[in-house]
């Protein structure tokens, strides 16, 4: 047998630079591991000295995709930190702000990333000839998604409207009830879109290793914004305890940090978050978790594609009984942020975001100013269970020419829709055969 | 033959070339007159014969370096991208410090001989924007970029124009769009002395302007200042408005 020589330098159709490492000899494997080369930017150090209001617009720039969700976890640490209590209304909007994300980033790893991989193509750009109506229905979504952002947070990237205590400006009632009815118009397309990925997931590999999942867990809602931090394996921990669930640590081939809890490594996101809750996805998010054949506990990386398709549907569903809630009790549109006094202490924020779980966690002086921040990335959590589950995978492939070979590697990567920017706060694949 | 374009990241959030995507259907027009040949975050293909190099990111390692010095040899012209490129980004509020201190902060209790400069993913210069490092041709500010902005820019850029970039401040587009003056409220701004483009985003959604797309060509900085000064700002809070997106000026650092 030829010995196999991979070195994947930069895995395409991920969210930052990753390479892939695998090398035999005589038939064994001497290396496979996943490797983050990105450039490191060191916000938890830069942060410090930057007075309060600057933080969620200065930590939003860790990711363009999920900058949402990171000024979220950011108001949540900053407003824990000074004992700010958002409004009810509040509360709704972040909610809502966090479903336009997730709608965002699913449809855009759904169809323009993972897609080409079930339909054998190297881009979602011969698919615009080859499937036009597909590529539409994504395109069209993908927009609607983008203008959900817009009109919750100002902004597609980097929310602007979110702020310390509230929202600097609110959407109207006219205009949250017009995009009710477009979220309820965008099911079937949705729905298209769902067909087509089942029709074609017999591209998907079968493969199964047991491992940890970890996200947010709430009584009677499907946990996004509020919660406590819910293991398949250990049950439920405190998010004040995170430091002792996440477990850091750093090394020489990744700028990126790892993590581990119970296991020598664990899961985080939308397949993690269906196995700790599929049992509160609003029914036509169920209804199609069972067309899938996707049932708690699922041990296949690979299903976390389906699982985002799955909460897309949800987010929609959500997002509009959500719009009921707000416009039923009557939206205030000129409600002021929530009063803030400033104080020394400590203050930490946990949110789902589409790729998981993810926690900022700052310390203040008593001017408001960063003295201490730490920022703990999904895709940081799940490093180390792609290293265990590339080392798991792998040998099942030796028999696959090397092309092959590096195609299955790749698309485990991209299962977990790594975002390594944000976890370098980096994606390479390297073949040593 | 179509212009062939190729779009490169390097230290970023690559919310720039996300804007890309989101121009949606325009994305399909704009394919029709270009042939994109790189784009790692959507595409497995690549090719190195690239005419138009979009460039995301600030630049920090020697690898970084050496990688943008290839890319600006092939292409006919390179465009800094974004904030990142332009300015060197938020994260250039880290040379501050040295790269050591950086690096025992972030990487607390990792053994220093595994994050030490000799190994080539940690080693870590500064974060510098693209045209300290190489001659740039064009650049398209902006935290993130405005996606109808870049459309315009690329027009321009096919058909042999100038890149419709404003030389007048964020206030003409805020006035335009008849907002209530921040100062007038109680909140400052840095939009007199910011380059227009973005439609004035941010303070009309009640936010202040925090300079992401750099200083028009002439900024009046002491009159910016005296502003502040007479809202109420102490020096301490003038400084964290002049640096969070523009420290670059302050470094003596050459402007683009």
């Amino acid at each position: 047998m030829s010995d196999i020589k991979i070195h994947v330098e930069h895995v395409t159709r991920v969210e930052g630079h990753g390479n892939i490492i695998f090398n035999t000899r005589n038939g064994t494997i001497e290396q496979v591991q996943w490797q983050v080369s990105e450039a490191p930017r060191f916000f938890e150090s830069f942060v410090r000295g930057r007075p309060y209001h600057e933080l969620s617009h200065i930590t939003s720039r860790i990711c363009g995709i999920c900058s949402i969700g990171h000024a979220l976890a950011s108001l949540k640490a900053t407003e824990a930190a000074f004992g700010v209590v958002a409004s009810e209304q509040t509360r709704i909007l972040r909610r809502l702000a966090l479903h336009a994300e997730n709608l965002q980033s699913h449809i855009l790893h759904v169809g323009y990333l993972v897609a080409p991989d079930l339909l054998g193509v190297g881009s979602v750009l011969p698919l615009v000839r080859s499937h036009p109506d597909a590529v539409r229905t994504v395109v069209g979504l993908h927009r609607l998604a983008n203008e959900m952002s817009d009109l919750l947070c100002g902004r597609t990237t980097h929310p602007i409207s979110l702020v310390p205590g509230g929202f600097s400006a609110i959407p109207t009632a006219r205009s949250l009830a017009e995009m009710r009815q477009r979220l309820l118009d965008a099911v079937p397309c949705a729905a298209s879109i769902a067909q087509l990925v089942l029709d074609n997931a017999g591209a998907l590999p079968v493969f199964t290793r047991e491992t940890e999942h970890i996200a947010l867990v709430a009584d009677g809602e499907y946990a996004i914004y509020d919660g406590v931090i819910g293991s398949t394996d250990t049950g439920r921990h405190a998010v004040a305890d995170y430091e002792s669930i996440v477990n850091e640590f750093v090394v020489h081939y990744s700028t990126a940090k790892f993590t581990r809890h119970h296991r020598d490594s664990y899961m985080v996101g939308a397949l993690a978050r269906f196995n700790l809750s599929s049992h509160l996805l609003r029914p036509l998010a169920r209804q199609w978790a069972e067309r899938f054949g996707l049932r708690a506990v699922c041990n296949n990386p690979f299903m976390n594609n389906v699982a985002q398709m799955v909460e897309f549907l949800h987010s929609l569903e959500d997002a509009v009984v959500l719009i009921d809630e707000l416009l039923g009790k009557g939206l205030d549109p000129g409600e002021a942020p929530a009063k803030v006094r400033v104080k020394a202490g400590r203050g930490i924020g946990a949110v789902e975001v589409p790729r998981g779980l993810l926690i900022h966690d700052y310390t203040y002086d008593e001017d408001g100013h960063c003295v201490r921040a730490n920022c703990v990335i999904p895709t940081n959590q799940n490093h180390h269970n792609i290293n265990r589950d590339l080392a798991a995978f792998a040998p099942t492939l030796l028999q696959k020419p090397e092309a092959e070979i590096e195609r299955n590697l790749e698309m485990l990567v991209r299962a977990y829709d790594p975002c390594i920017s944000c976890s370098t706060h980096y994606l390479t694949v390297r073949f040593v055969r | 033959m179509k212009p062939r374009v190729a779009f490169f990241d390097f230290a970023s959030c690559e919310g720039c070339q996300l804007q890309v995507a989101n121009l949606e259907e325009t994305l399909l027009d704009v394919l029709a007159l270009v042939d994109v040949v790189s784009f790692r975050e959507i595409m497995k293909e690549h090719s190195d014969d690239y005419d138009i190099a979009f460039i995301e990111g600030s630049i920090a390692r020697r690898m970084d370096e050496e990688r943008l010095k290839k890319i600006r040899e092939r292409a006919k012209l390179l465009i800094a991208f974004g904030a990142c490129a332009h300015l060197g980004g938020v994260q250039r509020l880290g040379n501050r410090w040295s790269p050591g201190e950086n690096k025992r902060i972030v990487y607390d209790g990792a053994d220093p001989h595994d994050i030490g400069d000799a190994n080539p993913f940690f080693e870590q210069p500064r974060h510098r924007a693209v045209d300290e490092v190489v001659p740039v041709d064009c650049v398209i500010p902006g935290c993130p970029v405005n996606r109808d902005e870049f459309a315009r820019v690329l027009v321009a850029l096919l058909t042999g124009n100038k890149p419709p970039i404003p030389d007048y401040p964020v206030c003409v587009e805020c006035k335009k769009k008849e907002n209530v003056c921040l100062f007038t409220v109680g909140k400052v701004c840095m939009g007199p002395v910011t380059r227009a483009g973005c439609g004035a985003a941010c303070p009309t959604f009640g936010n202040e302007c925090e300079a992401c797309r750099g200083y028009i060509s002439h900024p009046h900085e002491q009159a910016q200042t005296d502003v502040l000064v007479k809202y109420g700002l102490s020096p301490d809070e003038i400084v964290s408005r002049k640096t969070l997106f523009t420290s670059r000026y302050l470094e003596g650092g050459k402007t683009a």
